[in-house]
């Protein structure tokens, strides 16, 4: 089928990019984890306690708390996307969960002879496998999120709204509903696989938090769903051009759905870590926490036209927020600045990605 | 030399194909032939039913009369990607490219190369790169098949673009002004595909304003204007000077 060819192809007026202006190095999460490395050598020379064991898990403990979520709204903000709902959908889904545990670890509630039994000793005890109890909590709680996400995606990819609007009815919707199912008051983990639960989110392995771990398998996975996969190829192409995308064949309607859907869950795998680190879901759990989620995204790179952003740069992003935080602290600046310092680098971040795009 | 009419069964057969907008009739009763390895220009004004037609032919949307056959069978695309299905190609005017992706990328959309590596499928980077690299040997365009489409010129664009409709076995290929944005030098090299193209037996159409391009890889010219198919004629038998007369109108039909 193929033509021989006259010559092989040669490459006269098409010179080679340098290593330098491609890829990683010219990217936007590039910039910033330069900048994240500066500023680790700096707050290592204004504070002795910067670099000690302790602060730096803290550290890694606290950014830990919304990367995940961030690794999720990284996909959506790929294709073009926004999700305002994900502080909603984290307590949602950690409310979900303590209150499944609850009820089904108290002997007595409806549905809870499945699961525990009054011991002879007048303490509860579990009746079935150990850890199913647990199980089924957590899989609540995912399951509200997985809902959540799946209308966010039907509405955006099948009904065509906006995205903006979607999710902010929804950010709305999520919390209303997690006041409803709790009257307000919040609620904790309880019964006797509590402590499980406790150790799950909030133990520490290797010296490391256990959030942490969970973060880097997760962004780890995400490389290689975003690289090397069909699905993460879409993702990409429809946020470059979602036009382009639907008319080479790629099915848009099912990836942007389950784009949302990936979103909701890490929200609510979030929300279910956060609670376990709290000890409860208050139902004011997570509030405004989307705005620093997409600010993170944003600061490491994920571009809100579509089309650029990655695991790493969600993570850098997060650690750049937390460091900062933790600095200002640390170098008892009054902590009011905080936020008015994370509006400055976002704006700072994207503001160098362009000058960088106009030189080049 | 395939002549227009004669025996043999015809790639795409088009009857009293109409299509209304609302009350705009953008379309009425056009026929059409394309037998396998023609290559037919279509030509006509802005406005003149020419897109319109061909994303009728690439399923963008239905006609609302009229009956399409492809290889002799009847067709009724949905979607664009059934109409790809059966072995219409299209390059579009916009080229439908994704710019944050490389070249090899945007070849392949849509019909990435896997390799599986346990349960998982994984793209295999390598092979798409160098099948892309063949496809822009073969279009004599220096594309790198990893640069980003974004830092390309037009011609390049083009190149990926025109590449994408080789990767399968297509029966008719369809271009939407490939030589309206591209280098003197490359417009050759555009023409030059579409003679290999019909050396392979596919059928090209190719929708076109330049008259010179026409006239030299057209077997057959269809003019069209306002709507309705004026003038299906074989290239030795008209002249530039006839078509343009037909596409304003000084001359009715032909």
């Amino acid at each position: 089928m193929a033509t021989p060819l006259d010559s092989p192809i040669s490459f006269t007026n098409v010179g080679k990019a340098r290593w330098w202006q491609t890829g990683f190095f010219a990217s936007q999460t590039g910039y910033v984890l330069l900048a994240l490395l500066v500023l680790f050598v700096v707050m290592n020379f204004a504070s002795p306690y910067f670099l000690t064991e302790g602060n730096i898990q803290n550290v890694a403990k606290n950014f830990s708390f919304i990367a995940i979520a961030t690794l999720g709204v990284t996909f959506v903000i790929i294709t073009g996307g926004i999700d305002l709902s994900v502080g909603s959908v984290m307590c949602f889904s950690a409310m979900i969960t303590s209150m499944v545990m609850t009820q089904i670890s108290t002997p007595g509630m409806p549905g809870a002879d499945w699961f525990v039994h009054l011991g002879p000793d007048g303490k509860t005890a579990v009746a079935n496998l150990p850890g199913l109890i647990l199980l089924v909590s957590i899989l609540a709680g995912l399951g509200v999120a997985l809902i959540v996400g799946l209308i966010n995606g039907f509405c955006i990819a099948v009904l065509g709204l906006s995205p903006f609007v979607t999710t902010l009815g929804m950010l709305s919707i999520v919390r209303g509903l997690g006041y409803v199912v709790s009257n307000g008051r919040g609620s904790f983990p309880s019964g006797p696989e509590a402590s499980y639960f406790y150790t799950l989110t909030s133990g520490v392995v290797f010296g490391m938090p256990a959030p942490f771990i969970y973060l880097v398998v997760l962004a780890v996975a995400m490389a290689v769903v975003l690289h090397h996969t069909g699905f993460g190829r879409h993702v990409f192409a429809i946020g470059g051009n979602e036009k382009a995308a639907a008319l080479t064949g790629i099915p848009v309607v099912r990836v942007k759905i389950e784009i949302y859907v990936i979103c909701a869950l890490a929200a609510g795998l979030q929300g279910i870590i956060i609670c376990g680190w709290l000890g409860s879901a208050p139902a004011n759990m997570a509030t405004s926490y989307e705005l620093n989620v997409i600010a993170a995204a944003v600061i490491g790179g994920a571009n809100l036209a579509g089309g650029a952003g990655g695991p790493l740069g969600a993570i850098v992003g997060c650690v750049l927020l937390e460091v900062i935080r933790n600095g200002l602290v640390l170098a008892q600046v009054n902590s009011y600045w905080q936020q008015t310092l994370v509006g400055v680098i976002i704006i700072a971040a994207v503001l160098v990605d362009r000058l960088r795009s106009r030189m080049a | 030399m395939v002549t227009p009419h004669d025996a043999g069964l015809a790639v795409l057969e088009l009857k009293g194909i109409g299509k209304e907008f609302g009350a705009i009739r953008a379309l009425h009763g056009v026929d059409l032939r394309i037998s396998p390895g023609e290559v037919v220009g279509l030509m006509g004004d802005n406005g003149a039913g020419k897109s319109t037609l061909v994303k009728i032919i690439a399923g963008n949307f239905p006609p609302s009369h009229g009956e399409m056959r492809f290889d002799g069978e009847p067709v009724h695309f949905a979607r664009p990607i059934d109409a790809r299905a059966v072995g219409i190609e299209v390059v579009y005017q916009d080229l439908a490219l994704a710019d944050n992706l490389t070249a090899a990328a945007n070849v392949f959309l849509g019909r990435e190369l896997k390799r599986k590596l346990g349960p998982f499928a994984l793209l295999d980077h390598k092979a798409m790169a160098a099948r892309a690299l063949e496809l822009f040997g073969e279009l004599r365009s220096e594309t790198r098949p990893h640069d980003l489409v974004k830092q390309m010129s037009g011609g390049q664009r083009q190149a990926v673009a025109i590449a994408r409709t080789r990767l399968s076995n297509a029966k008719l290929v369809m271009m939407d002004e490939p030589t309206a944005a591209i280098s003197v030098r490359q417009v050759e090299q555009v023409l030059s595909l579409i003679h290999r193209l019909k050396e392979q037996g596919v059928a090209v159409m190719l929708i076109s304003h330049r008259m010179p391009d026409v006239f030299a890889v057209c077997d057959r010219v269809v003019v069209m204007r306002r709507g309705e198919k004026r003038a299906d004629k074989a290239i030795s038998d008209t002249s530039p000077e006839e078509v343009t007369s037909l596409i304003t109108g000084a001359k009715e039909a032909a």
